[in-house]
């Protein structure tokens, strides 16, 4: 498949579009004209990779997980280190390109949503850099489950916004930061964290995040001589994976695999798995909700996957059958956690640890000269709380 | 002429503006919901009425909470539009407009959607996250079977915008009295009351103002400054216990444009 997100006015198929309330139309065309000159200017283009060499910490490495694909006896797993990544996450990459845009464009603030407080952090860091104030607007769930996340934030000078309404999740706080870009719109820019909402947010987040899949895979012919077998990333919004993905776009024999959080089996985030056709955020994609329309809450023990949309992406990809989406437990996902750090010396992130638990499935079924290739998109220093609670609760430890 | 025209005609010929209240169907139940917009249309010329969705991003807290009240209320699509038929065989001239976010839409099928609005006797939708750029996806459906698309402007609507939403708006104009998400506010700016008279000199389309408009002395200020009809919403909520307190306050607002 060629890349289909560039030059596609953000319709990817049936999927994608630019549904979001009039007054925010005025603004959107100007990040639209902020995207498109920073496409056409090479002088920005070499700005943006310099920040991501030298304030990001690019390019970052791909590791042999030898250890843990030796004690699974099949396929070789490698891992791309977007936990290296200044920030401890692959959210990064796309707020230095935002930054960019908002600075451009002669925005006075800049304003986010976060669920894990991975993506509150990177702008936190962006507005410090570019000496923007920022707000960040969070669930009060996520605030309680991301707790050094969230004075993290603080420390770099961010304002964090409570979000009481709804679920108190990350579909509430990108209402909330929706309504408030909304209200002040000529001097805000809106940081969008991840591959969905209104266009042009999934193209222009999916053109920051791209440089993880280009590295990845010059890194991998160069290392192992040929393509990975499959390349497996965790889905909650889509941004980590379709930025590891579009790399791989063209090369029909590498499998592209999304892993979504199936929560607790019963109640889960599985958009891609389970969702509907609608509309949720900006675009039409998939999104959980039930047959009246109303959104479904979502649930992940991973506060960043916890979203009941999805980038529509992801939507096109999966109804074009160019990508497969797995469904991985919480308690698969944590199990994933714990062996992953003590066979490598690695602490993934929770979100991460989902596409991690695909992986592993998967590698001891498989021969040890197959290679799969897993996005770990952050690291998991911030989850220490959460995996000694659900490890006491359970009985794991 | 269908009842828009019908409606904003004869407020025209008597010299009065157009006092369009808004409620969330099925708030705070679905009985009680009837019974507060029949007592709505005894007093106002025409209607807006809400389907309540979980995340309404273009609403203030009150619509939010009006929603989920609603919501867990029992109300859905079909439940409203019910309501909606059976005051439009009680009132059978007042024109009745709907708004709704695009997910229910879709969820419902949008063809079966605007079939129902016909059957049901809506005469408008507006769906709040449905920019003239995206009409498209609904327009079709919209047209086949009568029912209005409605737009909003604001006072930061650049002027080619404008232009091209006139082309595509239908019932009449939703201008937006502050920009910013709706809730009760304390004043209406001055530029909101410009952006009035600049739209009535561009076009012959009803211009509706809401958004922030939350008592008869709003109301007076809109008429005086050239609007055809004044929208009502957030403000009803603080009586939604008491529908003679509600009513008596419809009363003050009609009075105040006629």
């Amino acid at each position: 498949m060629k890349n289909f997100i560039e030059n596609a006015h953000g319709r990817f198929g049936r999927y994608g579009g630019c549904f979001a309330p009039e007054l925010l139309q005025p603004i959107l065309n100007r990040v639209k004209e902020a995207f498109e000159k920073f496409k056409n200017t090479p002088k920005l283009q070499q700005e943006f990779d310099e920040l991501l060499e030298s304030f990001a910490g690019r390019p970052t490495p791909i590791y042999f997980a030898q250890n843990l694909s030796e004690s699974l006896g099949g396929a070789q797993i490698w891992i791309k280190r977007e936990d290296l990544l200044h920030g401890g996450a692959h959210k990064t990459n796309n707020v230095l390109g935002q930054a960019l845009l908002a600075r451009e464009m002669g925005a006075k603030f800049l304003i986010a949503e976060t669920g894990a407080g991975q993506h509150g952090i990177a702008t936190a860091m962006a507005g410090a850099k570019f000496k923007l104030p920022v707000k960040i607007f969070m669930g009060t769930k996520d605030i309680e489950r991301q707790k050094v996340n969230v004075e993290r934030m603080q420390l770099l000078g961010a304002e964090v916004v409570s979000v009481e309404s709804g679920s108190k999740s990350l579909k509430d706080a990108i209402n909330e930061a929706m309504r408030f870009w909304i209200a002040h719109s000529q001097e805000t820019y809106y940081m969008f964290g991840t591959a969905a909402g209104p266009h042009p947010f999934p193209e222009l987040v999916a053109r920051f995040q791209k440089v993880i899949g280009v590295e990845a895979r010059e890194q991998i012919l160069k290392k192992v001589g040929r393509l990975p077998d499959e390349v497996l990333a965790c889905v909650g919004g889509g941004s980590n994976a379709i930025g590891i993905f579009q790399a791989f776009l063209e090369d029909s024999s590498v499998k592209l695999v999304g892993v979504e959080p199936a929560g607790d089996g019963i109640k889960h985030g599985l958009t891609i798995g389970k969702g509907k056709y609608g509309c949720l955020h900006g675009s039409l994609s998939k999104v959980n909700c039930d047959e009246h329309g109303q959104i479904e809450e979502s649930h992940s023990i991973s506060a960043g996957l916890d979203y009941p949309g999805v980038s529509p992406l992801h939507a096109f990809l999966e109804e074009e059958m160019r990508a497969e989406y797995a469904g991985i437990l919480d308690d698969e996902a944590v199990r994933a956690f714990l062996d992953f750090s003590k066979a490598e010396g690695i602490i993934p992130a929770l979100e991460s640890s989902h596409a991690l638990a695909e992986a592993m499935k998967r590698a001891s079924t498989y021969g040890t000269d197959k290679i799969l290739l897993v996005n770990l998109s952050g690291r998991g220093d911030k989850d220490l709380h959460t995996i000694f609670d659900y490890c006491e609760k359970n009985g794991l430890r | 002429m269908n009842r828009y025209q019908k409606t904003f005609s004869e407020l025209k010929a008597k010299g009065e503006m157009g006092f369009m209240p808004f409620w969330m169907l099925g708030d705070p139940d679905l009985k009680s919901s009837q019974k507060i917009v029949e007592m709505l249309a005894q007093h106002a010329d025409l209607l807006e009425l809400g389907i309540p969705f979980s995340d309404p991003l273009a609403d203030g807290k009150t619509i939010q909470a009006s929603a989920d009240r609603a919501i867990k209320r029992g109300a859905t699509v079909g439940k409203c539009l019910d309501i909606v038929g059976n005051l439009r065989v009680k009132f059978p001239e007042k024109p009745i407009g709907l708004l709704v976010y695009l997910n229910l839409i879709l969820q419902f099928g949008i063809d079966d959607f605007f079939v129902e609005c016909k059957k049901q006797g809506v005469d408008s939708v507006l769906i709040p996250e449905l920019p003239e750029g995206e009409v498209s996806l609904v327009e079709n459906s919209a047209k086949g079977h009568e029912i209005d698309l409605i737009f909003l402007v604001s006072t930061n609507t650049p002027k080619e915008r404008v232009t091209s939403i006139l082309e595509k708006a239908g019932g009449f104009l939703y201008a937006i009295s502050t920009p910013g998400i709706t809730g009760a506010k304390e004043k209406i700016a001055t530029k909101t009351l410009e952006m009035i008279k600049d739209l009535k000199t561009q076009t012959e389309i009803p211009v509706c103002v809401g958004f922030g408009i939350s008592s008869p002395k709003h109301l007076a200020l809109l008429k005086e400054n050239g609007a055809d009809g004044g929208i009502i919403g957030s403000k009803l909520f603080e009586f939604r216990n008491d529908i003679n307190a509600m009513e008596k306050f419809c009363k003050a607002c009609k009075k105040a444009i006629r």
